[in-house]
């Protein structure tokens, strides 16, 4: 079959990637690769390119130049095949409040093409899985933040994608969700051996899920290694905080555009 | 773009040609009709500009018999007009939805789906059909009311039934056209009060076309309103008649749905990049 993905090629790999807003240069020719099954970890501060990058992986913005192969299909040539291998979680909360869970994950369920009693079967598991049975027949905006991004997982994860791109998917969670939502993740890699490219600001959350990870800094990787090798690099003693000042000049704290900021703070409001 | 390329991707047999793309546009109308039904108070404050418009516009001009109707009451021209402009009204802000659904996070979730752009689109117009056919029944309710002469016959309704989703279909996809050029809240209801208006009084909802100067009669003639207005007062009136025929009204309908899809699916994506 022509399109036919190439089995034996990393789950993403990413070929002088660009992406420009007239003359800002958002994603600098950005070349990569992430392993079958690993999660990719990318850093570095608000406006370095990270969610410019993410866009284009998951299709929704179309590159300037350069392309990326995700699960075998090319980016730019076959966007509608990629988005039936590729599961998105957003930063922001995108699951329906005015929805219930059940209906969240049954509208995800048909907009993947899945037949009726498969439907069935997945829902039940997946609300199962997520410990969200309980409140399946609750609208989602009475459920709690670490509930919204379960259900949110869950939903992204219905087609059982290849690989699943997160968006910062603990922001605004207390250590509680957050150690709940890092737990479903691994277990789902287990099950599903899914290949996980996520973006995040939690150094904690960093070392805890991900084989590689990635510092972005204006528009291209200023390092990339396992999290031990990239300490390594700054010192002995060094921790991913200390990574991250040292390879992209920022401390954590020191946020970036109003744009992203704002982001992040409704979506941290919306968890309560 | 290949059919190849628009089949299920994740092994699942379709039951019949067409049958996932079918799914995926019913699933984008679902979700918005469930919405609706866990909260119709929309549905509810939607009812009381139709009611102003015919108690007391047209009962007023009703007594006046300033306008040529063609030997109906003025009341029973003008039902129809309320009828069309009751689902222009409720569609020509739906774009909006879109717009807030993006800030949510919503439409980027069902962008990264492999379903086709075009469900997405037809799926929204769906829905908005959906809200017009209350409109619809409501506007029976208060027009037998104020003994409106209303057809009943199953042809009739049928007729009427179609015109109402077409009109809706139409000005609900171009709201969304709106919103993926505009693509903020507040630029979106400021250029949504400007077109209001135009629309309707660009039109044959509330006098004839002969009483219009030529410049307006030939933009009206480029108004899908007209052509829904015109259909609706053969279809609903007793005694109503069409000034460009039945057949001319829908085929204008359907070219104009046409359109306004194409460009639709093409913008989109757009609106969140």
């Amino acid at each position: 079959m022509e399109n036919a993905p190439d089995a034996t090629l990393n789950a993403i790999e990413v070929q002088s990637l660009t992406r420009r807003f007239g003359a800002l240069v958002a994603v600098d020719h950005l070349n990569f690769s992430c392993a079958s099954g690993a999660t990719f970890g990318l850093l570095g501060p608000n406006g370095a390119g990270k969610s410019t990058l993410i866009k284009m992986l998951t299709t929704l913005l179309p590159p300037s130049e350069g392309t990326a192969k995700i699960a075998g299909y090319d980016l730019v040539q076959h966007p509608e095949l990629v988005r039936g291998k590729i599961g998105y979680v957003s930063q922001m909360l995108s699951a329906d409040g005015d929805l219930t869970g059940y209906e969240n994950l049954l509208i995800s369920a048909k907009l993947y093409g899945m037949p009726r009693a498969e439907r069935a079967r997945r829902i039940a598991q997946a609300l199962e899985f997520m410990d969200l049975a309980h409140v399946s027949g609750k609208r989602v905006r009475q459920y709690s933040g670490g509930m919204i991004r379960r259900l949110e997982i869950a939903q992204s994860m219905l087609h059982r994608p290849a690989v699943l791109f997160m968006d910062e998917p603990s922001v605004g969670l207390d250590p509680s969700a957050k150690r709940s939502v890092w737990e479903r993740i691994r277990e789902l890699r287990r099950e599903f051996g899914t290949t996980i490219l996520m973006t995040t600001h939690d150094m904690e959350e960093a070392d805890h899920l991900c084989e590689m990870v990635a510092v972005m800094h204006r528009g291209v990787l200023a390092a990339l290694d396992t999290p031990a090798g990239l300490k390594a690099q700054v010192g002995a003693e060094a921790t991913l905080d200390d990574v991250f000042i040292h390879f992209t000049g920022a401390t954590i704290s020191e946020g970036g555009e109003l744009r992203d900021v704002a982001r992040t703070r409704s979506t941290t409001q919306r968890l309560g | 773009m290949s059919l190849a390329h628009e089949a299920p991707l994740s092994g699942w047999a379709e039951p019949f040609p067409g049958a996932n793309y079918l799914r995926q546009t019913l699933a984008v109308a679902e979700s918005d009709i469930r919405k609706l039904i866990h909260d119709p108070v929309e549905l509810f404050t939607r009812m009381v500009q139709p009611v102003l418009w015919l108690l007391i516009f047209g009962q007023v001009f009703n007594r006046a018999r300033a306008i040529p109707t063609g030997g109906i009451s003025y009341l029973d021209f003008i039902a129809p007009g309320i009828l069309a402009q009751s689902v222009l009204f409720g569609a020509i802000f739906y774009g909006i939805s879109l717009i807030w659904e993006r800030d949510l996070g919503i439409v980027q979730k069902f962008l990264v789906s492999p379903a086709p752009r075009s469900t997405l689109v037809l799926g929204r117009a769906i829905s908005s059909t959906a809200r017009s056919l209350c409109q619809m029944v409501f506007v029976y309710v208060i027009a037998a009311l104020l003994h409106v002469q209303l057809r009943f016959g199953i042809f009739a309704l049928a007729g009427v039934v179609a015109a109402v989703m077409l009109g809706s279909a139409i000005f609900s996809t171009f709201s969304l056209i709106v919103a993926c050029l505009v693509k903020s809240r507040e630029r979106f209801m400021g250029i949504g009060q400007v077109l209001t208006m135009p629309l309707f009084f660009a039109s044959n909802a509330i006098y004839p076309l002969s009483l219009m100067p030529g410049w307006l009669r030939a933009v009206s003639r480029v108004n899908p309103l007209s052509y829904q207005v015109d259909a609706l007062r053969t279809l609903m009136i007793m005694g109503g008649s069409s000034a460009f025929g039945i057949g001319h009204d829908f085929l204008m309908l359907l070219a104009a749905f046409a359109v306004v899809m194409a460009v639709a699916t093409r913008l989109y994506p757009s609106i969140v990049t």
